[in-house]
This record gives structure tokens, C-alpha cells and sequence, in this order.
């Protein structure tokens, strides 16, 4: 901490308070610059004006959007996917994590278990043959490509393994002792006193699903079986097409879609709304799940 | 159970640990087939790599050809290329990633206003919430020629330039953007190591009449040495991931020269280019380097820092 109270102390405090706000700033304006375009008029946006406040203010994209079916349509496919692969996530996590916390003289077989894990976890088929299993097993285009990959998460599996080996023993001997069974022993000691680490895998579990777009890309050969992070990357800006053509001006003129800038910021806001929701939590338990994941031995 | 002898509830609770066993068997299991058919039975496709792969033969009726792909991969003047450009970006985002988030780290825990330092950290971790699909055009909307970077440079009479179609500055706007995406998302692990320092030490030091500057480089810095150097050794095997959802929201032709990734390399050939065995092992041979840089990198960690991975 910076002490004091002579002159260059005050100025390394005012540099300090500089840099730091200014670093906020660098975060929030561009992403705020999003939000003025989905908010200007198209010709506004096309000629590049709109910066941190609205141009000709207009919620026409936001009206056109209302229209659009496939942008529901994606939308709602990816709440599907969310709430199936929560699920499954969650419940595929706490069957796997308690038993793999128990130590090696209450369960034998839990090493081995627990080296076929971590190999999964190191080691990858690769994309292609991991395309050609899943083509095989009939699963592109629909929804269940999008939740079974990934059902196992091992490094949410880890964390709350560890977590229920912090578990204080007689809790657990309390409940053996009346009786219970394992699942109960799970469901009913293990799972209350999990709470904040359970929000933390699940947490990562919506907000990866959310935010992915390789596996709709890969997977889905029809655009409206799209995931919503799939169907807004399908409708950017063509690149190649506005790096070749030098100005963005002249790209704009070439690409019918890119006249709807702003009708594509605002696809971009409106899909960011379910994660700025949860973002109090998010700020809450990742901050405690990569401080736990990260350093717990 | 009920039974009253004795010996009963022994026997009981032996019986009840088999069961207990049995359980934990099962309760494994579902997971376990979720593994066995999407991780295990993809390593078993890497047979392809030493196939001539045709999909309506599948993988037992396709034809052998040995290590065909592997010397036809190492004799395309791409693949270094492509290797060489993903190690530079990796690494390039390990190395000023971590710099920026632990300046920012110390920085921050200087700010004594705790409503501003708690508005600065809101924003800051939101980039990291956001998907690349969004942020690449956030990018693009700084980056492009008319774009805010270019109008400000034109302000100061500089020339424009097309950093996304340009070789020279593609690379360092990819490093850029992730160290922007995430740096504040990385500084929560520093500031907890931070706040782990004896802040007796400080005091002692501040008696002294050591300088803020002194106090961070002999107290804070060496304080943190132990996490910064953990989460170094285990991003090593992360050098191998160039990033793909970055690299292909933001990459075109003109820039594959510098741009182009091991992930976006196989994703256009293999599977667009349904060059599928070349894919696979183009693929195999990343998955191997990367398995030996987590063993070692976990090694190391346990040698150096008394901690692991797994």
C-alpha cells in the first residue's frame, strides 16, 4: 500500500488510479460501442459514426429481431441445450465425484477409475475422429450432439471430488449408522454441504454451452438446427471479403447482410442478456472455483 | 438386521460395505459410457491416421497404408508453418497475459476506494464471460480500416493500417485481444496470492523507509513467485492451442500465412477438405506432443512447487 502523504506519493497514487480505471475503460467501451450500434440507424453505422452514443437513435433492430424465426429458433435451441446439459452435467458429476473420493482401502477400484479419467482428460481422439464416432452413431443435426460429448466435464468432476474429500468423515458415519446407502449418503450429506461448488461447476457448464459455437459449426449441417453462438457466427461480417476490399465502406456494399450492422449487434446483445443475468454469480463462484480448482493439490 | 445376538450389526455393516462397493460401481458407470463412446472410441478412430479412411468403409474396412500421412505432413512446407505460428500466439498469450494480469493485480490492490475497485473488477471479467463470436466483432469493429483505431491514427496524421488482412500485425492482434479478453479474469488468482503475504512484512519495510517500488519487487513479486511460477509450468501444455474460436472468427485467406493454427489447419483440411485421414493425423500428432508437455509440465510442478495438475 502506498503511504504518505508527500507530493510523489500523490502522484503514484493518481498514476495508479489512472492506469487501473483506464483498463476498465478499455474493457467496458468497446463492448458498450456494441450496444450504441444495435441502437443507430443502419446508414449511421454503415458510415461508421456511431461511438458511444446512439446515432439517430432507432430500436428497428430490435423489431426486425422480433420477426426473425431462425434467430428464436437457435435462441431456443440453445436454452434446450443448456437446461439438458446442466442436468445431465450435474448429475453425472455427483455420481462420479463421490465414489472417486472415497480413499483406496473404502473403494478398491478407485485408482483405476480415476486413471481412465485423467487419461480421457489428457489425451484426445482429435476432432476428425471424434466427427467420424459421432456421424457413425447418426447424432449431426440433432440436439443430443450438442449435450452427450460433453456430458462428462472431468475438470468440474475433480473439483468436487476434492470438495467431498474436505467433507468432515462423521457427518457420513452419522448417516451410515441410521443406515442410509450410499446414494442417500450422496444426496443427503454430501449434496447440502456442496452447495457453493456445485454453483460453480454448474455455472461452468451453462456458461460453456452458452457461449460455444465449434460444436454447432461442426455438427449441424442445417442452419436452422444452429445453436444461437453458431447462427450469429454465420451472419458476421465476411472478413476475407472486407480485408480484400480495403475499407469497410466498400465491403458494405458488396455484402447484403453487413447493411444490417446494427441488426446484428443487437442479435449480439440480445444474446449476451441470459449471461448478464447471471453474472452477479458468476463473479461470485468462478472467483472461488479457479481460486479452488487452481490451487488445490 | 433386527436380529438381537451380537454379532449381527458386524456382519450387517459387512454386508452393507459390499453393497456400498457395488454402489459406488454403479453409480460410475453411467459417466463411464459417456467417456467409453465419446474419448475412448475416438483414440480407437486414430486407427484412420494409418488408413486410407473412406467413410462408407468405415474403420475395419478401410485400407492400411502406415505412416503414409505422417511423411506426407512432414514434407509440406505448411505444417511448420502452421506449428510455428500456433507456438508464437500461444505463447505470446501465456507470456503477456500473465505480465498484464499481474501488474494489474498489484495495481488494483492499491485502490482503497472499494466501490470503484469493486466497478473496475465487474468489468473487467466480463470480456472473459463472452464468447468469441461476440468479441470478434468487437474487434473488427476496432480494428478494421475505418474502424476506431484506424480514425484515431488518422487524427494523428499516421497512416492506416489493415490489421486484420496484414501478416505483420495479425499475430499481435490475436496475442492483443486475448490478453485484453482475459487479463482481468487471470489477476483473481494473483490478487488472492496477494492477499496471502504477510502484510507484517510490509509495515516492517514501510518502517524502514523502503519505497512502494522496493516493497513490490522484494515483497509482493517474491510473495507471488510461487503461484506465478505453478500456473506458468502448467500453461506449458497449452502451447499447442493457438485458440481456435478466436482464430476463426478473425482469420481469412490473406493472413493464413501468419494466422493460420494447428486446430483452424485441421478443421479446413481434414474436415471441410474431407482429407480425413490427413486430419487425423495431423491431429494425432498434436495430441501426442501435447500429452508429453502435460506430463512434464505436471512433473516439473511436482518437483519444483510441491504441487500437481492431477
Amino acid at each position: 500500500m502506498i503511504q504518505g502523504n508527500n507530493l510523489s506519493t500523490k502522484i503514484g497514487k493518481f498514476i495508479i488510479y489512472f492506469i487501473v480505471i483506464s483498463l476498465g475503460l478499455v474493457c467496458l467501451l468497446p463492448l458498450w460501442n456494441i450496444v450504441a450500434i444495435s441502437f443507430s440507424s443502419g446508414e449511421a453505422v454503415a458510415a461508421n459514426l456511431v461511438g458511444l452514443k446512439p446515432v439517430n437513435f432507432s430500436t428497428k433492430a430490435y423489431e426486425m429481431i422480433m420477426e426473425d424465426a431462425q434467430f428464436w429458433r437457435s435462441f431456443s435451441i440453445s436454452v434446450q441445450r443448456v437446461v439438458i446439459a446442466l442436468a445431465l452435467n450435474l448429475i453425472l458429476i455427483v455420481l462420479m465425484a463421490y465414489p472417486l473420493s472415497k480413499t483406496k482401502r473404502e473403494f478398491k477400484s478407485r485408482n483405476i477409475y480415476m486413471n481412465i479419467i485423467i487419461f480421457a482428460m489428457l489425451f484426445s481422439g482429435g476432432l476428425i475422429p471424434t466427427f467420424i464416432v459421432i456421424r457413425n452413431l447418426n447424432l449431426l443435426d440433432t440436439i443430443w450432439v450438442l449435450v452427450l460429448p460433453g456430458a462428462v466435464p472431468i475438470f468440474s468432476v475433480i473439483l468436487i471430488m476434492n470438495f467431498f474429500v474436505g467433507v468432515p468423515k462423521s457427518l457420513e458415519e452419522a448417516a451410515i449408522i441410521d443406515g442410509a446407502s450410499p446414494l442417500q449418503i450422496l444426496f443427503k450429506v454430501y449434496i447440502p454441504v456442496s452447495l457453493p461448488a456445485l454453483a460453480t461447476v454448474a455455472l461452468f457448464s451453462i456458461v460453456g454451452n452458452w457461449n460455444d459455437f465449434m460444436t454447432g459449426l461442426i455438427y449441424m449441417t442445417q442452419v436452422s438446427n444452429y445453436p444461437i453462438m453458431t447462427y450469429i457466427q454465420s451472419l458476421t461480417i465476411d472478413i476475407a471479403e472486407l480485408v480484400r476490399s480495403g475499407t469497410n465502406s466498400d465491403a458494405l456494399q458488396n455484402i447484403a447482410e453487413v447493411q444490417n450492422r446494427n441488426l446484428n449487434a443487437a442479435k449480439i446483445v440480445i444474446s449476451t442478456i441470459p449471461l448478464l443475468l447471471i453474472y452477479p454469480f458468476l463473479q461470485r463462484y468462478f472467483v472461488t472455483g479457479i481460486v479452488v480448482g487452481s490451487v488445490k493439490e | 438386521m433386527a436380529e438381537n445376538n451380537l454379532e449381527a450389526p458386524i456382519r450387517g455393516r459387512k454386508k452393507d460395505k459390499k453393497k456400498a462397493k457395488l454402489t459406488y460401481h454403479a453409480m460410475l458407470a453411467p459417466g463411464m459410457i459417456f467417456l467409453l463412446i465419446f474419448s475412448f472410441a475416438p483414440m480407437f478412430g486414430i486407427v484412420m491416421a494409418f488408413q486410407d479412411f473412406v467413410p462408407a468403409k468405415g474403420f475395419f474396412g478401410s485400407e492400411f497404408v502406415g505412416l503414409e500421412h505422417f511423411k506426407y505432413m512432414f514434407n509440406l512446407p505448411d505444417i511448420g508453418k502452421v506449428f510455428r505460428n500456433t507456438i508464437v500466439i500461444a505463447l505470446g498469450k501465456i507470456i503477456f497475459g500473465t505480465l498484464l494480469a499481474i501488474v494489474f493485480a498489484i495495481l488494483l490492490n492499491e485502490i482503497r476506494l472499494k466501490f470503484l475497485k469493486k466497478s473496475v473488477q465487474t468489468v473487467v471479467y466480463l470480456p472473459h464471460f463472452l464468447s468469441w463470436v461476440v468479441l470478434s466483432t468487437v474487434v473488427i469493429n476496432l480494428f478494421n480500416l475505418d474502424g476506431t483505431v484506424n480514425q484515431i491514427m488518422d487524427f494523428f496524421g499516421l497512416e492506416k493500417i489493415n490489421f486484420l488482412g496484414s501478416n505483420t500485425w495479425f499475430q499481435p492482434l490475436l496475442i492483443g485481444s486475448d490478453v485484453w479478453k482475459e487479463f482481468g479474469f487471470n489477476s483473481v488468482i494473483y490478487l488472492a496470492a496477494i492477499a496471502s503475504v504477510d502484510p507484517g512484512l510490509h509495515e516492517a519495510a514501510g518502517m524502514d523507509g523502503a519505497s512502494w517500488w522496493r516493497r513490490v519487487w522484494h515483497i509482493t513479486l517474491p510473495g507471488m513467485l510461487p503461484i506465478i511460477l505453478l500456473l506458468a509450468i502448467l500453461s506449458l501444455p497449452s502451447v499447442l492451442d493457438g485458440g481456435f474460436d478466436q482464430v476463426y472468427n478473425l482469420y481469412s485467406p490473406i493472413v493464413y500465412e501468419t494466422g493460420d493454427t494447428i486446430d483452424t489447419y485441421v478443421y479446413r483440411n481434414g474436415l471441410v477438405g474431407r482429407d480425413y485421414s490427413f486430419g487425423a493425423a495431423v491431429g494425432l500428432f498434436k495430441s501426442i506432443i501435447g500429452l508429453i508437455l502435460i506430463l512434464s509440465a505436471n512433473n516439473i510442478a511436482k518437483k519444483y512447487t510441491e504441487r500437481k495438475l492431477f
